[in-house]
């Protein structure tokens, strides 16, 4: 586990590219972080996708299994976070309910699945409670430590627990959306920067 | 009588201050708080269950001298702490800022999503669209400011609009 300062870069002047390269760049980042989880384990039998993504096993909300063949046939936007994150998990969420309802009838194809990674502060029954929050379906997944240690590395997702002074922890994590087709196959991230519009595109692509 | 039209007469613009402040919370403080202003402020809706929320707001300095908000408290959570949140190559960090946040002589800071946000911890009671958190600022300087913040929507980016790209 590294933990790094935060570091903030300043404005560049090739701001208009700089959401496209540095979703490039991220895309790049997070196939390496893919290919370095698979290398030397052994791949998932149930799927062997050309990117992240696999097989998983997690927990619903009302406790039961739910693994990557509930979500067989249809598209999904995979989320990885923590319910006491207040910021981005809430911010992405809501964005995907917000470009669920922009899709139309193609929309309700689209399965969004929240997967905390939260073990310690997070039950299923909260992860639940959670997600009616954005007005929209969404499946609230976690799993054990290593159940989420599997589907972390499976999909290239950062997670760290950081401790808090006075004892309380938080939790480091990618903050991109995983795009999956209809097969579970891997289709594109949104990443925090994002734009609406160009996070459509691609919810689009996914579901046409 | 005189004296008491004087101290209202010096309590008014302090009115002003802060967002729906009983005036009588500003009196001991009349004369440190007159350079700290808050404006834009509000709280995001959260989930039951769920034990942290956040809250932003913009900061403004009157004063001549530099300041720095050191501390937060609110009868609405168990802890308020101020927070910082990075994003490092795709990944979100989230630090406490134990040192507080520093406000420029003449000058604001937004804590807004994406940024610098107050982090309400243990939340009383989920909160609603429509609900008002209340929020006491402490100031190195200035002293305390109190403030009531808005309930918004959990889709809320803050402003008039949910989408704040300005290009």
């Amino acid at each position: 586990m590294t933990i790094t300062d935060p570091n903030h870069t300043g404005p560049s002047p090739l701001k208009r590219w700089r959401g496209p390269l540095w979703g490039l760049a991220m895309a790049a980042a997070l196939g390496m972080a893919w290919y370095e989880g698979q290398t030397g384990s052994t791949r998932p039998a149930a799927a062997l996708p050309a990117g992240p993504g696999g097989a998983f096993a997690l927990t619903a909300s009302d406790g039961t299994t739910f693994t990557e063949r509930n979500l067989a046939g249809r598209p999904f936007a995979i989320y990885f976070g923590f319910t006491r994150c207040p910021e981005v998990c809430p911010t992405s969420l809501a964005k995907l309910a917000r470009l669920r309802a922009k899709l139309g009838s193609d929309g309700a194809r689209l399965a969004i699945v929240f997967v905390s990674v939260d073990p310690g502060h997070d039950k299923p029954a909260d992860i639940g409670r959670y997600v009616t929050l954005f007005g929209t379906p969404i499946i609230g997944l976690t799993g054990s430590e290593t159940q989420l240690a599997q589907i972390t590395k499976a999909y290239g997702v950062y997670v760290a627990k950081v401790p808090q002074p006075g004892g309380d922890y938080t939790i480091d994590h990618t903050a991109a959306t995983y795009l999956m087709d209809a097969n579970g196959q891997f289709s594109n991230l949104i990443t925090h920067d994002d734009t609406d519009e160009a996070a459509l595109v691609k919810l689009r692509q996914l579901v046409s | 009588m005189t004296r008491r039209i004087l101290l209202a007469a010096a309590c008014l613009p302090l009115a002003t201050l802060a967002i729906a402040a009983p005036a009588h919370d500003y009196a001991p403080h009349r004369h440190s708080t007159k350079a700290i202003a808050i404006s834009d402020g509000w709280a995001r809706e959260t989930a039951p269950g769920q034990v942290n929320g956040g809250g932003f707001l913009t900061i403004t300095n009157a004063s001549y001298q530099p300041d720095r908000l050191i501390g937060a408290a609110s009868p609405n959570a168990a802890a308020v702490q101020l927070h910082t949140m990075t994003m490092d190559g795709g990944i979100m960090r989230m630090r406490q800022l134990v040192d507080g946040i520093p406000i420029p002589a003449n000058g604001s800071v937004e804590l807004k999503p994406g940024g610098m946000h107050i982090m309400f911890m243990g939340v009383r009671a989920p909160f609603r669209p429509g609900g008002q958190i209340k929020l006491s600022l402490r100031f190195a300087k200035a002293g305390r400011v109190d403030v009531t913040l808005p309930v918004r929507p959990v889709g809320a980016m803050g402003g008039m609009d949910m989408n704040h790209d300005h290009h």
